[in-house]
C-alpha cells in the first residue's frame, strides 16, 4: 500500500503505508469503526481505494476486473466475524465451495476435504447444516472454507469475536500452524489476550490503526 | 461458452448453490406451460388459417360464372350465344351449363328444397374453368358485351379477396399473439431473475466471497430457469396437443373450432416451442442477472 485512503463520503483511512511480506504473521488492531475490516476488505478486493496505490500478489488494484478480483479472492482465504455460510448447504458442501467454484478436480479434492474436516475438528459435523453448530464450530469451518483452496494469504475479521476463550485458543492455534506452513496471517482483532498468547508461539507485529493511519505497534503489547 | 457448459453439463453443485424453495421456481415452471400451451394453440389457428386462405385462394382462383338474364323469349338464344362466345376464347379448358337441379340446389338454402324455379324468371347459368395460361377477361367481357348484352361474367374476384384477406389477417394475428407471448415470457423471465436475485442476496456475497465470478453466479440462477421453463413448456405444449387431438375435425363443419389442429411437419412445433422457450429464458435470464451482478457490489 502506497498512501492508501478509503472514503465513505467522509474520509476513513488515509495515507496508509504499508507492505505485508509472504510468510509473516500480523494483528491489525484499533477502536471499533476505526477501518479494520476496511483496510481487509480493501485487500481482499471487496473496497477499491479512494486513492493510493494498493498491489495484491504484484497487481494494482486500479486495474482489477471483476473477474480478476474473484480470481483474487481464490488466493486469499478470508473469515469473518459472521462466518457467512450458505444454509442450505451442509458443513462439507459450504467448506468445498471455494472448490467448486473454482471448477477444480473433485476426486483428489474431496480427500483434501476429509483431511481438512479432520483438522478442524469437524468430522463428525460434516453433514449439519451451519445454523446447526456452535459459534466455535462456525469459526472453524469458516477457516476451513478460508484455507481448502490452499491460499498464500489469511485474512481473519475479528474471528474470535463470538466464542469463548477456550475456542479462541484452539483457533489461534490453527492459524498459528498455517504460519508456520509458509501462510501470511492477518487477524483484525481487538483481544489483546490472544494478541499476547499468539506471540509466544510466533512472531506476530501488530498493526495499530489510529487517526486514519496505520501504525506498526511497540513491542509493548 | 463456460457459462454454456455450465447451464448443460451436470453438475450437482451448481443446481445446489441457489436454493430451491421460493415462488419463483414455481411461477417459472407453471407461467411457462399456460405460455406454452396458448403458443401452441396460436400455432394450430395460424395454421388452419393458412390453409383455408389457400383451400379458397386455389378453389376460387381458376373458376368463373357466366350469368345471362334475358327476358324469356331471348333466354335460349342469349344463352346459345354466350356458349358460343366461350367455345371460341382463348385460355378456357372447359364450361358447362348448369342444370336446373343444379341451380335449384343452390338455392335451396334461401328458399327451400321444394320451389318450382322453372316457374321463376331465373337466369341461365354457365361455370367455366380456365387452363393454366387463363383467358383475357377484359377481352372476354368487351365480346361479351357486344354479343350476349345480357351476359355478365362473375370471375369471383369480389368473393374470393375478403376471404383470403381475412384468412391471412387470423394467420397474421396467431403469428402476432405468438410473438407478444414470447415478449411476455421475456418480460416475466426478467422480473423473475431480479425478483430472485434480490432474494438471494446473501448467496450471491457468499459466493463472491468464495471467488465466484459473475458467470458461474448466473449461470447458477440462469440453469433453475431455463429447465424450469423448458420442463414447463413441454407440459403446455404437451397439454395443448392433446387438446388439439380431442377437437372435432374438419369434416364436422357444424362445430366451431373444427379443423383446428396441426398436421405433419407441423407437429415438429411441439419441439420447437420447449427449445425455444429454452433458449428465450435462457438468455433474458443471463442477461438480467448479469446486469444485476454487475450492479451489486
Amino acid at each position: 500500500m502506497e498512501s492508501v485512503a478509503y472514503s465513505y463520503g467522509e474520509e476513513l483511512l488515509s495515507g496508509l503505508d504499508i507492505s505485508i511480506s509472504q510468510g509473516s504473521f500480523y494483528f491489525l488492531t484499533g477502536p471499533s469503526g476505526s477501518g479494520k475490516t476496511t483496510f481487509l476488505k480493501m485487500c481482499y478486493g471487496s473496497l477499491i481505494p479512494t486513492s493510493g496505490k494498493l498491489s495484491v500478489f504484484g497487481k494494482n488494484s486500479s486495474g482489477w476486473s471483476r473477474d480478476e478480483i474473484a480470481y483474487l479472492r481464490r488466493k486469499i482465504g478470508v473469515v469473518h466475524q459472521d462466518c457467512q455460510f450458505l444454509d442450505h448447504l451442509n458443513v462439507a458442501d459450504n467448506i468445498a465451495l471455494p472448490i467448486r467454484v473454482s471448477a477444480r478436480n473433485s476426486l483428489s479434492d474431496s480427500v483434501n476435504l476429509k483431511e481438512l474436516l479432520n483438522w478442524v475438528g469437524l468430522s463428525h459435523r460434516s453433514k449439519a447444516l451451519p445454523p446447526e453448530l456452535s459459534g466455535g464450530e462456525r469459526q472453524r469451518a469458516a477457516l476451513a472454507r478460508a484455507i481448502i483452496m490452499s491460499p498464500d494469504v489469511i485474512l481473519a475479521d475479528e474471528p474470535t469475536g463470538n466464542i469463548d476463550w477456550e475456542m479462541s485458543q484452539r483457533l489461534i492455534r490453527l492459524l498459528i500452524e498455517l504460519n508456520h506452513m509458509g501462510k501470511t496471517v492477518v487477524i483484525a482483532t481487538h483481544d489483546l489476550n490472544l494478541i499476547r498468547f499468539t506471540k509466544a508461539s510466533v512472531q506476530a507485529r501488530v498493526l495499530r490503526i489510529s487517526n486514519k493511519t496505520i501504525q506498526l505497534a511497540g513491542s509493548d503489547l | 461458452m463456460a457459462s454454456l457448459k455450465n447451464i448443460l453439463l451436470p453438475d450437482r453443485y451448481v443446481n445446489q448453490v441457489v436454493p430451491t424453495n421460493g415462488f419463483t421456481t414455481l411461477l417459472t415452471f407453471f407461467t411457462s406451460a399456460a405460455m406454452a400451451f396458448l403458443i401452441v394453440f396460436s400455432l394450430a389457428m395460424s395454421f388452419a388459417a393458412d390453409r383455408l386462405a389457400q383451400s379458397w385462394s386455389d378453389s376460387l382462383a381458376n373458376s368463373a360464372t357466366l350469368r345471362v338474364s334475358a327476358p324469356l323469349a331471348d333466354l335460349e338464344s342469349q344463352t346459345e350465344a354466350a356458349l358460343n362466345v366461350l367455345s371460341n376464347t382463348k385460355g378456357i379448358e372447359s364450361f358447362r351449363l348448369l342444370k336446373t337441379e343444379e341451380q335449384q340446389a343452390l338455392l335451396e338454402p334461401w328458399f327451400g328444397p321444394k320451389v318450382p324455379i322453372s316457374n321463376l324468371p331465373m337466369p341461365r347459368l354457365i361455370s367455366i374453368e380456365e387452363d393454366e395460361n387463363g383467358y383475357d377477361r377484359v377481352g372476354l367481357r368487351l365480346r361479351l358485351a357486344a354479343e350476349v348484352p345480357s351476359a355478365v361474367l362473375d370471375d369471383h374476384t369480389r368473393w374470393r379477396e375478403p376471404l383470403v384477406k381475412a384468412a391471412y389477417r387470423i394467420w397474421f394475428l396467431g403469428w402476432l399473439s405468438i410473438g407478444l407471448v414470447f415478449f411476455i415470457v421475456i418480460s416475466m423471465m426478467s422480473l423473475v431473475t431480479r425478483a430472485a436475485l434480490s432474494s438471494n442476496k446473501k448467496v450471491i456475497e457468499v459466493l463472491r466471497l468464495v471467488g465466484a465470478t459473475d458467470q458461474y453466479i448466473a449461470a447458477a440462477f440462469v440453469r433453475k430457469f431455463a429447465f424450469r421453463a423448458f420442463f414447463g413448456s413441454m407440459l403446455g405444449a404437451f397439454a395443448a396437443s392433446m387438446t388439439l387431438f380431442l377437437l372435432p375435425s374438419e369434416a364436422d363443419q357444424t362445430v366451431i373450432l373444427a379443423g383446428l389442429r396441426l398436421e405433419g411437419f407441423e407437429w415438429s412445433w411441439l419441439i420447437v416451442v420447449p427449445l425455444s422457450f429454452f433458449v428465450f429464458t435462457f438468455l433474458t435470464a443471463r442477461i438480467a442477472s448479469l446486469s444485476i451482478l454487475r450492479s451489486l457490489t
